[in-house]
């Protein structure tokens, strides 16, 4: 980091003066280099041809640095992912920072270092942006937006009027470890080995499964805040199809499973990063797994269930043991028991 | 954590199921104490699992939903002044008080703190010297240990700003008083494991020959309890009516010494009132007068109108074992998770939520 003459980021950081002017120069420019932000203009032009998705996203999570990573590549592959789940490669983002006074300027550094790696590595640009800083206690350290755009892949029809009965559903990896990862900081937890955040950029996968399996693809959500369960109770209540899952198929990571019984938690419901979910023609399921589970990142994904007929607008799950029981929409955040 | 694949095996579960059918002849109704158990049991689907003849009914122990609105009013009575942080945990802030929750006043800027321990609550009183600490002590035998220690660390660390708001209840009494009911349906009792792991065996034998019904001290996972109902089975077929112990794993004949001592250093029992059931003499735990400087309800002189319960709410009904959550006429309709008429609908081991969430609807 090079040696600033301000330790810690103070209102005047936010004045559009001359402090405003120190920081975005010594900083955000020169680690995010490139074409567009060298302009320092009020906004990016860009050049864009055809069907193009577009998505926003706000990142506010506490602590601001976790186990795998820290808000900086949580913005970055956030916006990168949802728009994935469109069918879309993400290629422009803009950044926007709402720094609480008084966040160290080694800490927004490291942020920043991290954002260049996650856009570097997902293969998105950073265009544009904006810093403002509010007063101390107006906010939490600091929260990030993203807003990005990105081309649809042109064999990609993802809607879900498109599932039927029989339609297969993949998860694409381990769930609940980024919930577990930020509770375990939180909380002050301490587990034999470190549970790290799954936060992953998914559309160099998503590319590969839609160039191979195109409109067998259906569908594709990122199972963030609600975990999976509330992926799936969205997509059985808006297509009134049912889905059927059986929770022996269900990757969870042993570590997470430990700990998400010790905390009380179900981890159907833990927030995930780096995992989505598949609904896939029943034709292409098995070789779209293979695909997936073909690289390092994707390893532990899975099928884990069907689209049916039966109980319309529920999700159903086999348990462990052979029973079954209802997957409901969690009424609100998961609290953890007392005994 | 290898009692998780072990204790949730489909082969042992297969073979245990197997031999309740085989030996069930007449049909019997169980209850488990524990909501935990209740949980375990919707969760995993057993229930139907299970011969048509043997009924399970769930049981009041699930310490959140038997906290009396009165209690959960105090609470966020404390929260609300100024300059008092409230820790609890954490399911203890969906449940309604007679107005709101502790997660509403929290919403309304109440200082409300999730904690996993009391200990926590001790070194947050130890950080925040111009702040009171109160930690909102419920539960049943199981957590009494550690909020006890919570009372004696602060008495040792001289800590002037730690308090507990006790609403301790204890499972015999309530299973007197369950068996003692006119209406009473319960052949056999499934008794709460962690419960007996801190007070052991010797309380239950004079209830199980008093009432000649079998109670076997099971666990939480799908092999323990389905143990637990082949052993009360067994039982009941042979006319027996024992006190066995199912989660010996966990539970000695005379619990865990170390753990009872230090809740008679600090608690003394007395009547308590359970939200639903109303008063069950000698069911609870309150801090006794050696330890009164850390009793919240002493120090800070609550002062609030007694509240009445919602007259809507049949949780009573639910927690003696007289009616399943689906036979209250407002279960998922007037009650769910999101405006509960009452804490067996919010509380993560109340019985109308395992139904709500696990089971179909």
């Amino acid at each position: 980091m090079p040696k600033f003459d301000f330790e810690v980021i103070t209102m005047g950081h936010g004045s559009g003066g001359l402090l405003t002017h120190r920081l975005l120069k010594s900083g955000v420019f020169d680690i995010l280099k490139n074409e567009w932000l060298d302009q320092q203009h009020d906004g990016a032009i860009l050049n864009i041809n055809g069907k193009i998705a577009f998505s926003s996203d706000s990142y506010v999570v506490s602590p601001i640095f976790f186990p795998g990573g820290n808000i900086g590549d949580l913005a970055i592959n956030g916006t990168v992912n949802d728009l994935a789940m469109c069918g879309a490669n993400a290629e422009y983002l803009s950044l926007s920072f709402i720094i609480e006074e008084g966040l160290r300027m080694e800490e927004l550094w490291q942020i920043l270092l991290t954002i260049k790696k996650a856009a570097d590595k997902a293969g998105v640009v950073v265009v544009t942006g904006d810093t403002k800083v509010v007063e101390k206690g107006k906010g939490d350290k600091i929260f990030i937006n993203t807003s990005g755009i990105g081309n649809i892949h042109p064999k990609a029809n993802i809607h879900h009027n498109r599932i039927k009965e029989g339609d297969v559903v993949i998860v694409s990896g381990n769930i609940a470890s980024h919930g577990i990862a930020i509770m375990s900081v939180r909380e002050g937890l301490e587990f034999e080995t470190t549970i790290e955040t799954d936060s992953l950029p998914l559309n160099h996968m998503v590319m590969l499964l839609l160039d191979q399996f195109g409109e067998n693809i259906k569908f594709l959500r990122d199972a963030t805040r609600g975990g999976i369960a509330s992926v799936l109770n969205e997509v059985a209540e808006i297509t009134s199809h049912g889905i059927y899952i059986d929770q022996k198929l269900i990757p969870v990571e042993e570590q997470v499973d430990g700990a998400c019984e010790m905390l009380g938690l179900d981890p159907l419901y833990v927030a995930n990063e780096g995992v989505f979910l598949c609904i896939v023609d029943a034709e292409s399921a098995n070789d779209a797994l293979n695909l997936l589970k073909s690289t390092q990142k994707f390893d532990h994904a899975s099928i884990i269930g069907h689209v049916t007929t039966e109980n319309k607008g529920k999700v159903i799950m086999k348990s462990k043991v052979g029973g079954t029981r209802m997957v409901n929409f969690l009424p609100g955040e998961q609290l953890p028991r007392i005994c | 954590m290898k009692y998780l694949s072990e204790f949730r095996d489909p082969a042992l579960v297969e073979d245990f199921l197997n031999e309740i059918h085989k030996i069930t002849t007449q049909p019997w109704t169980l209850m488990e104490i524990c909501g935990g158990q209740t949980h375990s049991l919707v969760k995993n689907g057993i229930p139907a699992l299970l011969p048509d003849k043997i009924t399970l009914v769930h049981g009041p122990g699930c310490p959140v939903c038997v906290t009396s609105i009165g209690i959960i009013d105090e609470a966020i009575y404390l929260a609300q002044q100024r300059d008092i942080i409230l820790c609890s945990f954490g399911d203890m802030l969906r449940v309604p008080g007679s107005q709101k929750s502790l997660l509403e006043v929290k919403a309304e800027g109440a200082d409300v703190r999730i904690l996993y321990s009391p200990l926590e609550a001790v070194k947050l009183a130890e950080e925040n010297p111009n702040k009171q600490v109160v930690f909102f002590a419920v539960g049943f035998e199981t957590t009494a240990p550690a909020n006890a220690l919570s009372v004696v660390l602060a008495a040792q660390y001289k800590l002037e700003n730690y308090s507990i708001l006790a609403s301790h209840v204890l499972v015999p009494p309530a299973m007197e008083a369950i068996l003692s009911d006119e209406n009473n349906t319960i052949d056999a009792f499934l008794a709460a494991g962690h419960v007996c792991t801190i007070m052991g065996l010797d309380e239950y034998y004079p209830i199980a020959q008093k009432y000649k019904c079998p109670i076997v001290v099971t666990g939480f996972e799908p092999v323990d309890l389905l143990q637990g109902i082949l052993m009360a089975v067994t039982q009941l077929e042979k006319g027996e009516y024992k006190v066995e112990n199912q989660y010996s794993r966990s539970v000695l004949p005379q619990g865990n010494l170390i753990a009872q001592q230090t809740i008679h250093q600090v608690f003394e029992v007395n009547d308590r009132v359970w939200r639903g059931i109303g008063n069950i003499p000698q069911s609870g735990y309150d801090v006794n007068t050696v330890f009164k400087k850390y009793n919240a309800r002493l120090k800070f002189n609550i002062d609030i109108i007694p509240a009445e319960e919602n007259k809507e709410c049949i949780s009573g009904d639910i927690m003696k074992g007289l009616k399943k959550p689906k036979q209250c006429p407002n279960f998922g309709t007037k009650c769910k998770p999101e405006h509960p008429l009452g804490a067996p609908m919010v509380s993560s081991e109340g019985a109308c939520a395992a139904y709500y969430h696990y089971a179909e609807h």
